[in-house]
């Protein structure tokens, strides 16, 4: 079947089978490999990415499902001058990441986190990563690059 | 001013970071086939018949293989050490001896046909008697491989020194279960391969060890290492669970040079927690003696090692247990023996310590209990038996030689750091006034053995004409910062910019020899070959630059704050780097140079972790409310990777204390095979860190730099361990094996109530 799908501003138009998620439709139809998989019961977070402006686990949704909606992956959350997004500074400056598996979907997740409470405690960002797992970094510095973000000028505009 | 030792963001960030790593699976293969494995349903069995028919009838369905077709040998045994008739066929030859372990390989022109074809194969099964408990696999009964006799893959017998305890006044043991954990990079086994233009074979791997892949890809697929390029693109984690060739890995190889197709292989993360290989997997019985003032006399541990299924390294996990037996301490007498067996279950391998954090978990939990025994505080019992700083070189009972350390000053800075007479103050509160909270303090003062393998390491460095600076290491990062950190090496020494510097590494045609990344041996023995590969390369520039400059060699210096050579005293007539390279080029003699650094020997990192815990007595949950880790790796080069490296390994180790475990139903059933049913712990389980390094350089390389890869992890599981221990201690409770949740906590609590303090609850 023919979806149509906006993708970081884009739109997309791919014949897929009608049981193809959304994480495939993004790597294998629209070819952005950014966005992994690291598990087959939603429990990990790797595939997280943004339909329309919130943060979903895109191994549990179907393509057809959000037909005609907009999503956001990584490859999607650069400023439009190029820079990287404070959340994706924060990131580097805190040495939030390793292997780098985990990262786009951290950084998603912590887009529609930031976004539902731009001033975050500490423990509001740790039960809210919850559902997105990292084995390399022991999520010290994701939290750290949470908040560091949430302080960032740039996410108060 | 020096580039080391200063916090330089990493290099690799901005690609992860904008449009995410390049990962196997991530790889464009085009016209590329997809590889599924038929695995077991059942634990023990006889394979009667593989039916593939109706699979091999599916549009789109290429081929369905058995052992049979592939005509292979089984893995050799490991480092000559293990039983040879226990060594792991590529799939099951007519016994199947653990769900999970691949029956056969189907090929198929899409993931989903491979997926579809799967449910077609029927394989009937004749089931065997089950064997799933060590101790009961001890006994022999019932055999995973009748033709061996036996269920023991391999054993230590040292020790047996029945004098051992006889001048001790005080006495004390303690039966303890290490328990088998699961590995869980957030990248599965990936692999793709294909047969290239000029008749070799491609093989791109998620893997720790890419010149092992090739060369176990050329013995088994009868080619010669040459004839195999492997290339290790960017790896998302391994933790010792990637370091090892899998039977996948060669069958994938197998079906590109059979059907001349590309083929690509990625597990699912179900597949994975049954297929990637389990850590720990040890019940350890240990007993301890010394004299009422606290002075420990004699130790003695018994490790029962569950290698899975086969003998796999697994297997020898207590050989390392055995080299790190005494610890920190200064025991004038101290043994360890070991028995490894089979039993059907996933086989083990190396989890991040691999039989090191083993060896700590027993000796820190007896060292509490033995300090309860004679009601003296924990910290000081530690202080009066660890080595000190002037003992060094230290030969343990166990014949390992520790390098250098101070350990007295780890245990002081965690204990002020933690604030540690406030916490045992507060304790003691609590317990007078019976709060439903208890809190518990827990510590751990670890030593640790790094590059503990005799491999050596490759590494090169190339100043280009245009100025750019090549390097090459054997070693292959997947996630530790490689990049960044030898770039600030080789900085340091050539006086050019980081980003002039390009790291190559995971690709066996560019980088010519390496043993990878396991071990936490990169920095000391691969960075330090990247580093003299550095000193190197100045030493021919320097010659160039004394024909140029037309001077004495001698007169020659680098300006490493430009990177220009001049003459002593003259600064201002100089060569760049880019004008001796371009120099050595036009020789025909690129300015190059490369080292096989020999292992000067391992190195031993040390350390005190200090866990505080609180303890939910009516519910036995237990709240991780801080925990301070002091490690020493020798010199730090890079903070900002070294701070990473134990904030992970912590987060393992505290899982293991806390959460995780692998665990089997009596007939062998895996009962946590997804991420839904495994605990693996998140962020909402853990604080953040109180972190600190004291630095004891070792002399045992250039760098003074020890490994921190594993400290983490091997300190900080006993003293959460022995915090929660310690929480509920005054209830009663001796001991509460790992992991610690709340049922083990809550039953240990209430059996103590009752009278059994010894008691370890339930799941």
């Amino acid at each position: 079947m023919r979806i149509d799908i906006t993708v970081n501003g884009t739109p997309e138009s791919h014949d897929v089978e009608a049981r193809t998620l959304l994480v495939y439709y993004l790597r294998d139809a629209v070819g952005l490999t950014g966005t992994n998989v690291g598990c087959d019961t939603t429990s990990c977070g790797a595939c997280t990415v943004l339909l329309n402006g919130q943060s979903v686990k895109s191994c549990t949704v179907l393509a057809a499902q959000v037909a005609g909606d907009e999503v956001t992956t990584i490859e999607g959350m650069a400023l439009e001058d190029g820079r990287m997004h404070p959340i994706q500074q924060a990131f580097q400056e805190c040495h939030g990441l390793q292997c780098g598996y985990c990262t786009p979907g951290m950084v998603m997740a912590i887009a529609s986190l930031l976004a539902e409470n731009p001033e975050p405690t500490e423990e509001y960002i740790r039960l809210g990563l919850e559902g997105n797992l990292c084995r390399c970094t022991g999520y010290h510095n994701i939290v750290a690059a949470a908040l560091a973000a949430g302080g960032a000028p740039e996410m108060h505009q | 001013m020096s580039i080391l030792g200063n916090r330089v963001l990493r290099r690799e960030d901005p690609k992860f970071l904008t449009v995410g790593g390049t990962y196997v699976a991530d790889l464009a293969l085009p016209g590329s086939v997809h590889v599924t494995f038929v695995r077991s349903s059942m634990a023990h069995a006889r394979v009667v018949s593989v039916d593939s028919t109706n699979a091999q009838a599916m549009a789109g369905v290429l081929a369905v293989y058995t052992n049979d077709d592939l005509g292979m040998a089984k893995f050799p045994t490991v480092m000559g050490m293990t039983n040879e008739a226990m060594a792991p066929p590529m799939l099951a030859s007519g016994t199947v001896r653990y769900v999970g372990e691949p029956i056969a390989v189907i090929v198929a022109e899409s993931r989903e046909i491979a997926e579809d074809a799967l449910e077609q194969v029927v394989v009937e099964y004749d089931p065997l008697k089950v064997v799933i408990d060590p101790v009961k696999a001890r006994t022999d009964e019932d055999l995973l491989f009748p033709d061996a006799g036996t269920n023991t893959s391999f054993s230590l017998d040292f020790g047996g020194d029945e004098t051992l305890f006889d001048d001790c006044d005080v006495v004390v043991e303690l039966a303890l279960v290490n328990q088998r954990v699961a590995p869980c990079p957030l990248e599965v086994r990936s692999a793709a391969a294909r047969m290239a233009e000029d008749g070799r074979l491609e093989f791109n791997s998620s893997t720790q060890a890419p010149h092992g892949v090739r060369d176990a890809l050329a013995t088994f697929l009868g080619l010669e290492p040459d004839q195999v390029h492997v290339v290790t693109p960017d790896v998302g984690g391994g933790f010792g669970a990637k370091a090892m060739v899998y039977p996948e890995d060669i069958v994938v190889g197998w079906c590109a040079q059979k059907l001349g197709r590309p083929v690509r292989w990625t597990e699912t993360r179900s597949e994975s927690m049954l297929g990637l290989g389990h850590g720990r997997a040890q019940v350890q019985h240990v007993r301890i003696g010394g004299t009422r003032e606290g002075v420990v006399q004699a130790y003695r541990i018994e490790v029962l090692q569950d290698s899975g299924a086969y003998a796999g390294f697994g297997t020898v996990l207590p050989f390392m247990t055995r080299v790190m037996t005494s610890g920190p301490y200064k025991i004038p007498k101290a043994e360890c023996a070991s028995v490894s067996v089979v039993t059907n279950s996933t086989p083990t391998t190396a989890y991040r310590g691999a039989g090191r954090p083993e060896a700590t978990a027993a000796i820190e939990r007896i060292m509490d209990v033995f300090a309860r025994e004679i009601d003296m505080d924990p910290a000081e019992l530690r202080r009066r038996n660890l080595i000190g700083k002037d003992d060094f070189p230290y030969t343990t009972p166990t014949e390992t030689v520790y390098d250098v350390g101070d350990y007295h000053r780890a245990l002081d800075l965690a204990l002020e750091v933690a604030g540690y007479d406030d916490l045992r103050a507060e304790q003691a509160r609590r317990r007078a006034t019976g709060d439903l909270r208890q809190l518990g303090i827990g510590l751990s003062c670890y030593v640790e053995i790094t590059n503990g393998l005799p491999d050596g390491e490759f590494g090169a460095v190339e100043v280009r004409p245009d100025g750019k600076v090549i390097v090459r290491t054997g070693t292959s990062p997947h996630g530790q910062g490689h990049v960044t950190a030898w770039s600030m090496l080789v900085a340091e020494q050539l006086g050019v910019a980081i980003d002039d510097i390009e790291v190559v590494h995971g690709d066996t045609d560019i980088v010519p020899r390496g043993a990878g990344t396991m071990g936490s041996r990169s920095l000391q023995i691969g960075g330090a070959a990247v580093n003299q590969a550095a000193v190197d390369v100045v030493e021919k520039a320097k010659d160039l630059a004394a024909d140029l400059l037309e001077a004495d060699r001698e007169d020659i210096v680098l300006n490493k704050a430009n990177g220009h050579f001049h003459v002593v005293g003259t600064p201002a007539v100089s060569r760049s780097w880019a004008e001796l390279a371009e120099t050595a080029a036009k020789d025909g003699n690129p300015l190059f140079a490369e080292v096989d650094l020999a292992s000067p020997g391992p190195t031993f990192p040390f350390g005190t972790h200090i866990s505080v815990v609180e303890v939910d007595t009516e519910t036995g949950k237990v709240n991780l409310l801080r925990h301070i880790a002091v490690d020493d790796a020798g010199r730090i080069i890079s903070p900002l990777l070294a701070e990473g490296q134990v904030h992970g390994g912590i987060a393992q180790g505290v899982a293991q204390a806390l959460l995780e475990e692998v665990v089997y139903d009596l007939e062998g059933n895996p009962l946590t095979s997804t991420l839904a049913d495994y605990s693996f712990i998140s962020a909402a389980e853990l604080p953040s860190y109180e972190t600190r390094f004291t630095e004891t350089p070792t002399p045992v390389n250039a760098l003074g730099a020890k490994g921190i890869g594993e400290s983490g992890t091997i300190g900080s599981t006993p003293a959460v361990h022995n915090a929660v221990c310690d929480a509920v201690a005054h209830l009663g409770v001796r001991h509460i094996d790992m992991p610690t949740t709340p049922i083990r906590v809550w039953n240990a609590i209430n059996d103590a109530a009752t009278g059994d303090g010894s008691a370890k609850g339930g799941r």
